[in-house]
């Protein structure tokens, strides 16, 4: 066998192609399941924290800044590990696709919080002026002029963060959620044989690029135009 | 309460553990220490790759850097440490950690580096270029340091990120800080030690982040 | 009939005493012009009667409502007080239409279809009609100023007080702005203007008031104010700015 025949056996056998594609995709279904809720629920987490942070109350910010720095300082695998092995010890027994959800939310709110109010402080001070100005409150203005200026202004980092984060779902096989990486290396030991482990690489591929191009796409899209 | 409070805050197991602990961030730091700086290099010929000015070179760095993007570090790092053994190819653990984080890092950190790069305006080159430097002179010496400055919230951001992400060579068994806490926490039926390593790591950790944020703020009023 | 009045208001910024005192009134219909040099405080004046800025000491008085007393609803007072700013604040993520009906629908409670009448006839008495779909990015300055008019003006205000209006804008597109400003005092508009569009003052004023240092140093009909000046620093300044 020529080293090239060898490589294409060990990472592209046709027979294990064919044998394990269906548990990959089954991965697939997983892992988009899980990134969709995480970006949905992490994001609307981050916005609703910038949001209080706008009023100003002491406490309610220390606890927020608390929070972000935390998540932002931790490895998302410890954490996982943490709720995972060490809830149950004290009663809370959690799913292992739920501990994964959780966590990777929580780790995006805090980077998306930071990103939406960097947005806040930075929309011009006239901005306030003008609504307050015309008799609309605090909350209106806020929800209204100020943060959806805030949102534009952190499309274009949040959407790399947001790819980032919702690629930690690979993390899940470490717990056991049934997740892409978790049917290769299952599909990869069960076979004595590493295809299965390039095609979950290849699926990840396939389902993350055309995310990463959309997101430098949304990027130059985003630039915003000031008045 | 108390519960929470054994399982997760037991100082009598963290002191215990401490020594194997100490020995796990040590390897961390010099699994740190390898792969920044191999990422920083690393980055710099990705960012010179992707504004070559050949088309071609400059298609083929982009796909690759969307690839390494796009591939989950974690994957990376099984595909090359579990699958090319099969191949016939055994890396030592040290060397495809770091095969796996230098494919990694200088993706993103080339990235960041490109971006810096462009928002130099046409002029800089211009004025080096008119004093007589070669590109490569006009590069290091009037255009990469201002680049630099511009990205280094990024920069430092990123960092943050592969120190985090030295977390992941704990799957793969690498006798990182995550590693000695998770097999600690295997051996005594305890958090406890997750919850130290978690200490440790944000003790480390959280000034950067602090500092990231106020650069971010900083670069955001403009 | 005094609409608006400034009795003894004080303004402090840490150490800095920026406002030392200002005794003002406006009655109803009339357009009061104020003048003054840079750092005299009549920016801050006028931010101090809608309380953007929060006076020290002193009391503003506005249709009967002491606009500084506590428990006053600034809302209210506000929907009634219209304000035009030198850098338009036109937001920018909204159509002229949307940033001219957003106080309509949220503060006044109106439903879409009324407010979007009410914006399209705001915008058509600026002379903007064809514009209110159009995004302020895509607007000269002029008129993104008259759509911040416009917006001022939809809430059917007692009162619009404009803060140098004409300052940010190039020298070609401050006409539109004055015509409207104009046509406004022709309809019986009551206008506090800080401004330095003398040429404004002398045809449209009924009163100008001249700033210095935190004070109100001379006031009374532009005529006055402009040829006769009793002040030695109205004469000074006066004569700088008529070229």
């Amino acid at each position: 066998m020529t080293a090239w025949q060898r490589f294409l056996d060990t990472f592209f056998k046709p027979e294990m192609i064919a044998q394990y594609w269906p548990s990959i995709a089954q991965g697939v279904l997983v892992t988009v399941e899980i990134a969709s809720a995480v970006v949905v629920t992490g994001l609307a987490l981050g916005l609703l924290l910038a949001a209080l942070r706008a009023y100003r109350l002491a406490v309610c910010n220390v606890l927020i800044v608390i929070f972000v720095d935390v998540l932002r300082s931790l490895p998302p695998l410890v954490a996982i590990l943490l709720i995972y092995f060490g809830l149950p010890s004290v009663g809370v027994s959690l799913p292992s696709f739920v501990v994964l959800w959780l966590v990777l939310s929580l780790v995006l709110a805090a980077f998306a919080e930071e990103i939406f109010w960097a947005g806040i402080i930075s929309t011009p001070k006239g901005q306030w002026e003008a609504a307050r100005s015309t008799g609309l409150g605090f909350s209106e203005t806020l929800a209204f002029v100020v943060m959806p200026q805030a949102i534009r202004l952190g499309v274009p980092p949040l959407t790399n963060r947001t790819i980032a984060i919702t690629k930690n779902t690979a993390l899940g096989t470490v717990i056991g959620v049934g997740e892409i990486l978790n049917q290769a290396t299952a599909a990869q030991s069960f076979s004595g044989n590493a295809t299965p482990l390039m095609l979950g690489a290849i699926a990840y591929i396939v389902l993350f690029v055309p995310v990463v191009a959309a997101g430098r796409w949304i990027e130059t899209r985003f630039a915003w135009r000031r008045a | 309460m108390d519960q929470i409070g054994q399982q997760f805050l037991n100082l009598d197991i963290m002191l215990q553990v401490w020594p194997l602990l100490l020995r796990g961030l040590s390897t961390t730091l010099y699994l740190c220490l390898l792969v920044i700086p191999l990422g920083l290099a690393g980055g710099l010929l990705v960012a010179l790759l992707l504004l070559a000015r050949s088309r071609v070179v400059q298609w083929l760095a982009i796909a690759l850097v969307d690839l390494f993007r796009a591939a989950p570090p974690l994957v990376l790092l099984i595909l090359i440490y579990s699958g090319l053994p099969f191949a016939g190819i055994r890396l030592s653990p040290t060397a495809a950690v770091c095969l796996a984080f230098f494919c990694n890092t200088s993706s993103y950190y080339g990235e960041i580096y490109r971006a810096g790069i462009e928002s130099i305006g046409r002029g800089q080159w211009e004025a080096a270029r008119s004093t007589g430097l070669n590109g490569w002179e006009s590069l290091g010496f009037v255009v990469l340091p201002q680049a630099v400055r511009n990205v280094l919230p990024d920069l430092v951001s990123n960092t943050v990120e592969v120190v985090k992400l030295t977390s992941i060579a704990s799957v793969v068994s690498f006798p990182e800080l995550l590693y000695s806490a998770d097999m600690a926490r295997s051996l005594t039926f305890n958090s406890s030690p997750v919850v130290l390593a978690a200490i440790i790591y944000l003790v480390f950790l959280w000034p950067l982040v602090r500092l990231i944020s106020r650069l971010e703020r900083r670069v955001a009023t403009h | 009939m005094a609409i608006l009045t400034v009795s003894g208001l004080r303004k402090s910024f840490g150490a800095s005493e920026v406002l030392k005192g200002i005794d003002l009134t406006v009655g109803e219909r009339e357009l009061v012009f104020i003048i003054g040099p840079s750092g005299s405080g009549k920016s801050t004046l006028l931010r101090c009667l809608t309380r953007l800025e929060e006076p020290s000491a002193g009391t503003v008085t506005f249709a009967g409502v002491e606009v500084t007393a506590r428990a006053t609803n600034l809302k209210l007072v506000r929907r009634s007080m219209g304000m035009v700013f030198q850098s338009f604040n036109l937001y920018p993520h909204m159509t002229a239409l949307g940033n001219v009906t957003l106080a309509l629908r949220r503060v006044l409670k109106k439903k879409s279809a009324e407010a979007e009448a009410l914006g399209r006839s705001a915008l058509a008495g600026v002379g903007l009609a064809d514009k209110a779909l159009s995004y302020p990015s895509e607007l000269s300055g002029g008129q993104q100023q008259r759509v911040a008019i416009a917006r001022a003006l939809a809430l059917d205000p007692k009162i619009v007080l404009f803060d140098e209006p004409t300052s940010a804008l190039d020298p070609e597109l401050v006409g539109s702005v004055l015509s409207v400003m104009r046509d406004l005092r022709a309809r019986g508009m009551t206008m506090l203007v800080v401004s330095h569009e003398l040429r404004f003052a002398r045809d449209a004023a009924d009163r100008v008031v001249f700033m210095d240092d935190g004070r109100i140093v001379e006031e009374g009909p532009p005529e006055t104010i402009f040829n006769n000046p009793r002040e030695t620093r109205t004469k000074a300044f006066v004569a700088q700015l008529i070229r």
